[in-house]
């Protein structure tokens, strides 16, 4: 039995799984020791969970446990990786490589350094959201000091050729960073064979809780040295002072475990859903567009354009149904989202889009719900449309004169 | 964000959805608006030898405030006077629709597709005026 409503918006949060706040309780009221305490039982045990989940997070992403520093999400961990490493490497270059579809959370620290005179390059991508090894190749220079490049897109799914860039930048000497807030837990992450120095995740994007995440820190080869953001205790090898949230870092740790025992089977499930999802739009509906790489792509997302139709309008018509739009109509700036207009998606379709994001929670039954509302709900807008009046009268929208407002 | 219960009505049950003969002199027609800005509205006018709206239809590619405020358009406009008609304000569909700050402009995209008719049916008229009036004197 399913009830309403339905929640597909999984790239924007996850529902903590029940076996993960069981893990996490304990350390509210039993086990409440300061991890820093080293003279007493408390200490302890605090400790001991917080090495546990160190252990967990590091088997997930290939990684030792010492590698491991916990922060208050990807948000804190992008911020301290991109500033930590302006600021520490600054004497040996200036210049900085993202995209212009990264996070807000990679691309305000690179404006704020912008602000304090080092140089960012943001690259374009293709129309699938892909950056090229090439185009990264060619924008570096002996000053470039970073590449912070998101695994994968949290409006599109895109996975990016880690691989083959985290090579690159080993053979240039550039420390390379990814915000890898979408893809740990949901893809194979190995900091390892990806040759990743610095990476971002977040809890609450695995089923773990909100208010914690982690950023990875290479050791050797080379060690990654970072400049703190914050002054205090020097807990986290002196990178991240403050007391550890213990709680929330054993849930994490538990998180963590799940997904990587149970990464096949979450992937297959959410593929699966996700594709009935996609099948059952476009087999009713036409001039239905995705948004993102066919492939390349997050198990769980798929980002469509609904031609003729409005996103925020849309989702009026499917409010049982959780997900989000590129349509930004609803804040004062009316612009679309930038990263549907990196992709070169027009911005009419910008505003017609809709993400959602399937996850492990989701059951078919609530996939046929959303698809029949979603296929009402256009077909609704659509009998309202001048745009698709004109479209179905052989009128090429793209040659019509549009009054600007 | 939370919609009011009058918008939510426009947009579950929209009043005078349609297009008319816009070739017709009769009809007035305005189209405003740009899909890349999030919304169009085509707003059409019958009006009767009288100078009376018989018969108001809109359509609106946009987001459900633009959808009411069309909506609501249509309705007021029948059976008003070209002159009347002139006279709707965009502050009184934000009033009438209890529309937040950040959908005014759906408000005024509404008033801008009426005057838009209204000056398409006029221009017609305007044209025809030399024959309509030789006819109505023979």
């Amino acid at each position: 039995m399913v009830t309403l409503p339905i929640y597909l918006d999984n790239n924007a949060t996850t529902r903590t799984d029940p076996r993960v706040v069981e893990k996490m309780l304990p350390y509210f009221t039993e086990i409440y020791g300061n991890a820093a305490s080293r003279n007493h039982e408390f200490g302890w045990k605090a400790e001991e969970a917080v090495d546990e989940a160190r252990s967990q997070i590091g088997s997930l992403i290939g990684a030792s446990p010492k590698e491991i520093i916990f922060t208050s999400g990807s948000t804190e961990s992008n911020n301290l990786a991109i500033k930590g490493v302006a600021h520490m490497y600054q004497k040996k270059g200036n210049h900085i490589i993202t995209c212009m579809t990264e996070h807000k959370a990679v691309l305000d620290p690179c404006k704020r350094l912008e602000r304090e005179g080092f140089q960012v390059t943001y690259l374009p991508v293709d129309k699938f959201g892909l950056v090229s090894v090439e185009q990264v190749a060619s924008a570096m220079t002996d000053k470039t000091i970073l590449l912070s490049l998101m695994f994968a897109n949290n409006e599109i799914g895109t996975i990016q050729p880690m691989t083959e860039l985290g090579k690159l930048c080993k053979e240039k000497g550039v420390i390379f960073h990814t915000d890898a807030t979408q893809a740990v837990g949901k893809i194979p992450v190995d900091v390892e064979s990806m040759g990743i120095d610095l990476l971002s995740m977040s809890g609450h994007k695995m089923y773990g809780p909100k208010g914690v995440g982690a950023l990875y820190v290479r050791r050797k080869d080379p060690r990654v040295r970072l400049d703190p953001m914050m002054d205090g205790g020097g807990h986290e090898r002196g990178m991240r002072s403050g007391t550890l949230a213990v709680p929330l870092i054993a849930g994490l740790g538990e998180a963590a475990a799940l997904c990587h025992r149970e990464m096949a089977q979450d992937t297959e499930h959410c593929r699966t859903l996700r594709d009935r999802l996609h099948q059952g739009i476009t087999s009713q509906l036409i001039d239905v567009e995705l948004n993102g790489h066919p492939t390349l792509r997050l198990p769980g997302t798929v980002n469509l354009s609904f031609a003729y139709v409005e996103g925020e309008a849309l989702m009026m018509g499917i409010k049982e149904i959780a997900c989000s739009s590129g349509s930004a109509c609803t804040s004062a700036s009316l612009e679309p989202s930038y990263v549907l207009r990196a992709l070169g998606v027009g911005d009419e379709l910008a505003h017609s889009s809709l993400r959602f994001g399937v996850g492990r929670f989701n059951v078919q039954e609530e996939i046929d719900i959303t698809i029949a509302k979603v296929v009402e709900a256009v077909n609704h807008l659509r009998k309202m449309s001048p745009l698709f009046e004109m479209a179905q009268e052989g009128i090429d929208l793209s040659t019509v004169q549009w009054a600007h407002h | 964000m939370a919609y009011s219960d009058k918008v939510l009505d426009h947009y579950y049950n929209p009043r005078n959805i349609g297009s008319l003969d816009k070739s017709s002199a009769q009809v007035g027609t305005g189209v405003v608006g740009a899909p890349e800005c999030g919304d169009v509205m085509k707003l059409q006018i019958r009006v009767s030898d009288e100078g009376v709206i018989e018969e108001a239809k809109f359509k609106t590619f946009g987001c459900g405030s633009a959808i009411a405020s069309s909506s609501l358009a249509t309705e007021w406009l029948k059976g008003k006077t070209v002159e009347q008609a002139g006279h709707i304000r965009n502050t009184e569909i934000v009033k009438e629709l209890n529309l937040p700050p950040v959908k005014v402009h759906c408000s005024v995209l509404a008033e801008d597709a009426i005057k838009a008719a209204l000056k398409d049916y006029q221009e017609k008229q305007t044209k025809l005026a030399p024959t309509a009036s030789s006819e109505k004197g023979s």
